[in-house]
């Protein structure tokens, strides 16, 4: 990464500045409902997505004590929290789907990628390229609170009547036919808008973060001496842009099959449901890599940092990101397998998905070679990290042997792919937002946290999301279908080992929360750059937190400059 | 804040319009996901969301017209606004492709599971489609024509020629207004509906999404034609206008598409109106 001119180019940032007129904030209402300040704003992101969730893991939490042991034992009582009066059976179990419906879509679009774009990516990408703010503030405010809408849109509809119970049970994926006539009443079309207003913010983010990345960069800096955290926002917002429209195409398709008599989606009027199916995977295949790309970022910086050396083959990494995202886009049919395709199609599909391995591979490789050989540091995000390339190399490896359209046919919508997607998702992304949070909270509150509670909370989680999910691996080879609420006795043993495993990892977030409370009350005030000589990128250069308006005269970057 | 930088960016005051515009967006959907659903109160909420959303709109582009005049929009945050057109018409053209897949899906794969399509294309349940070579075509000049009228607009503006600018936006939104109404006349008369089956369904949200467009990009022209009366634009600092003009040259293009795909392909040799 690039290292900075000389330090007389960038602003003093001593106590006795904190204060000057160039650092006057607005005041509290001003400041937080009427920001156009990007750390302001990524620190909204970032406060709403841990609340939005512990919301979602809320949902998962109800769904693995239902798992615990076969039988209905709670649904009924969840089916009354949403508002349900003397729930039949079948509004019971379509509480199931409500939950499943409702973690999948916080999950993904109200947590992970508000945190990890939205939080981070408007925290750090401005700071790392050396500007004062991203090119539209005003615009990136409009982007965080349409995704509050857009979650307050999903709220409402598992309250309100959805096909044979309440909420809206269609799955993260929004399937037609149960997206369709499965479900009437208004609760479908709140999810549906709900995905309508979250996209219309992040396409307004991604031409954000493009045009930002593309124009902002300090004096100096080339696109080839950008961070690679920069890169992968920069990919990240490519397949924004280019992949929501459709998503947003599809589910307005949805929206006039169920309400204006439009044919799409229903075979009666020689519509198809597998239509839908290509349209929304063709959207839903590159989410996945916006999902995980900022996360590869983030890891290349701190592996870095703690290695005390560049990242090893800097090029090589930032390709690979845009070989990824750019192949993203031609293997969606690989979640449609069982749909009936041709056996040459299938092969298609096979062999595409398969050659994402080679340069995810490489940042696997490169990750690996950075660290060796250099002078390690066990430091709080690196643990992390280095949690995160192995849990994602586990997820990677089971997403080649779920690539092949063969031994998917098998597989598909078993729990072997619940567990395949949580390793990459929530132990992938997820642990590369704990890596994150550990590596840049310091900078951002200007608090450190406690190293202790750091390595407690890692260890903690690491154990717990591991009995959740590496069990399931088990219980998809044995046969256990995904989305259903009760299971034959033969997966009681490993279904209870997977709930223990949520009780471990919902106490490691008590510890998180410990490690923050301790952070603002009892941490060491932050210096610039408290992780060291390793830590190389602009904003170490800045005070812990920055000043409100930072870069008012620009960094310059040495020509000679090395990653 | 502003009195001490040292750089071109566009630092900006706080900004109530964008939460008021985001709570006037879920306004507008509830009451949309509940008028649909024929609650009573769904289709004031929906209005009361648009509304909001519409005032937003406004005082957004207020904002922006007045910060180019204080001189806020130097060079580079011209080039930003470019970018940010540019990536804009891209999600676009994605948008749109969205439906094109549609029609393709249904038009080279006609289902042989319903009588109503019976395998063929335009389905059997069409019995007659629109003549590409009518009206469609009348419209594929008006809408070829205004791209002209539009370039002409520009190039007069580039001149300083404000009156040559004026007939260029009165003409281009003349013959934008005269496509939409051609529209509206082609839609009443239409031979098949809007639902019931694939052909209606494709060609109707199809046309219908860029009917939308080619009324947002009048309405921007309209905007555009304003603010040239009120004496905005240089010949060296307009991007309001050429923001607009873009903007009509995707409309255009798409059109193109649609009149070759849906009108033309899709229908070839098949009974017409």
């Amino acid at each position: 990464m690039a290292t900075t001119a000389p330090p007389e180019s960038i602003p003093a940032h001593s106590d006795d500045h904190a204060h000057d007129d160039h650092d006057h904030k607005p005041a509290f209402f001003a400041r937080w409902f009427m920001s156009t300040n990007h750390k302001d704003i990524g620190t909204l992101y970032l406060i709403f997505a841990i609340f939005a969730g512990l919301i979602g893991g809320a949902f998962s939490g109800m769904m693995r004590v239902e798992l615990a042991e076969p039988g209905i034992q709670y649904l009924d009582t969840f089916a009354r929290w949403f508002g349900a009066v003397d729930p039949d059976f079948n509004a019971t179990l379509h509480t199931w789907n409500v939950l499943i419906t409702a973690h999948g879509l916080i999950m993904v679009f109200f947590m992970v990628m508000p945190a990890i774009i939205g939080g981070f990516g408007n925290w750090f990408v401005p700071l790392m390229i050396g500007a004062p703010d991203m090119a539209f503030p005003r615009m990136n405010n409009i982007s965080f609170w349409m995704t509050v809408a857009g979650f307050c849109s999903l709220l409402i509809s598992a309250f309100v009547p959805g096909g044979l119970g309440i909420g809206s049970g269609v799955g993260w994926t929004v399937y037609a036919p149960l997206s369709t006539y499965g479900s009437q009443g208004p609760s479908t079309d709140f999810a549906i808008f709900a995905l309508h207003l979250a996209g219309a913010a992040s396409i307004m983010g991604a031409i954000n973060f493009i045009t930002t990345i593309l124009n902002m960069r300090a004096p100096g800096m080339t696109i080839h001496k950008m961070p690679l955290f920069v890169w992968s926002v920069l990919v990240t917002a490519f397949l924004l842009l280019l992949a929501l429209p459709v998503l947003a195409a599809a589910i307005t398709m949805l929206i006039t099959d169920r309400n204006f008599g439009t044919t799409f989606f229903d075979p009666a009027g020689g519509g198809d449901p597998v239509l839908y199916q290509h349209l929304f995977w063709f959207f839903g295949h590159p989410e996945v890599y916006i999902m995980i790309l900022p996360g590869f970022g983030i890891i290349s910086h701190i592996v870095a940092t703690f290695s005390k050396k560049p990242v090893f083959g800097y090029l090589g990494m930032a390709y690979a990101m845009v070989a990824i995202g750019v192949v993203g886009f031609i293997v969606w049919a690989h979640h449609m397998y069982t749909t009936g395709m041709s056996v040459n199609t299938k092969m298609y599909f096979t062999a595409a998905t398969m050659v994402i391995a080679v340069p995810t591979g490489i940042k696997i490789f490169s990750w690996v070679a950075t660290m060796w050989g250099g002078s390690l540091e066990f430091k709080s995000p690196m643990v992390w990290a280095m949690g995160f390339i192995f849990l994602f190399t586990v997820g990677g490896v089971t997403g080649v042997v779920l690539a092949n359209g063969g031994v998917d046919d098998v597989l598909h919508d078993t729990y072997y792919v619940v567990a395949h997607f949580h390793y990459v998702l929530s132990l992938g992304a997820v642990t590369a937002l704990f890596a994150g949070f550990y590596y840049w909270f310091p900078k951002m509150s200007g608090r450190m946290h406690s190293e202790f509670l750091s390595h407690l909370h890692f260890w903690v989680f690491f154990v717990g999301v591991n009995t959740i999910f590496f069990p399931q691996h088990f219980l998809g080879l044995q046969g256990m279908p995904r989305r259903y609420p009760d299971y034959a006795e033969a997966y009681a043993y490993w279904n209870e080992i997977s709930t223990i495993g949520y009780m471990i990892m919902a106490a490691s977030l008590v510890i998180w929360f410990a490690n923050i409370i301790y952070a603002f009350t009892a941490g060491k005030k932050a210096e610039d750059n408290y992780w060291g000589e390793g830590a190389t990128t602009l904003e170490w250069t800045l005070s812990s937190p920055p000043p409100f308006h930072q870069f008012e005269t620009l960094p310059v970057i040495d020509e000679k400059a090395v990653h | 804040m502003a009195g001490t930088k040292n750089h071109d960016y566009h630092i900006l005051p706080p900004s109530i319009w964008p939460l008021f515009g985001s709570i006037a967006a879920l306004v507008m959907t509830s009451g949309g996901a509940l008028a649909m659903h024929d609650y009573a109160a769904g289709k004031y909420m929906f209005f009361i969301g648009l509304s909001g959303v519409l005032l937003t709109m406004f005082q957004w582009w207020v904002n922006v017209v007045n910060e180019a005049h204080a001189g806020d929009h130097t060079p580079v945050v011209q080039l930003h606004l470019r970018y940010g057109m540019i990536l804009f018409i891209a999600s676009e053209v994605m948008f749109f492709v969205g439906w094109f897949w549609a029609f393709f899906d249904f038009s080279l794969f006609p289902s042989t599971l319903t009588e109503v399509v019976g395998g063929q294309w335009p389905p059997k349940a069409v019995e007659e489609v629109l003549d590409p070579f009518d009206l469609p075509l009348l419209n594929t000049l008006i809408l070829l024509c205004s791209g002209t009228t539009v370039t002409w607009a520009h190039h007069s503006l580039i001149h300083g020629d404000r009156e040559g600018l004026k007939k260029g936006l009165w003409l281009t939104i003349l013959l934008g207004l005269l496509f939409s109404a051609i529209q509206a006349y082609e839609y009443a008369a239409a031979p098949f509906p809007f639902g019931e089956n694939t052909y209606g369904s494709a060609f109707y949200m199809a046309t219908g999404f860029h009917g939308f467009h080619v009324i947002i990009g009048t309405i921007f022209l309209i905007v555009c034609l304003v603010r040239a009366n009120k004496g905005h634009f240089t010949p060296r600092q307009h991007f309001g206008f050429e923001a607009a003009a873009w903007y009509w040259h995707f409309v255009d293009v798409v059109w193109l598409f649609l009149f070759v795909a849906i009108y033309v392909w899709g229908g070839w040799g098949y009974p017409t109106h």
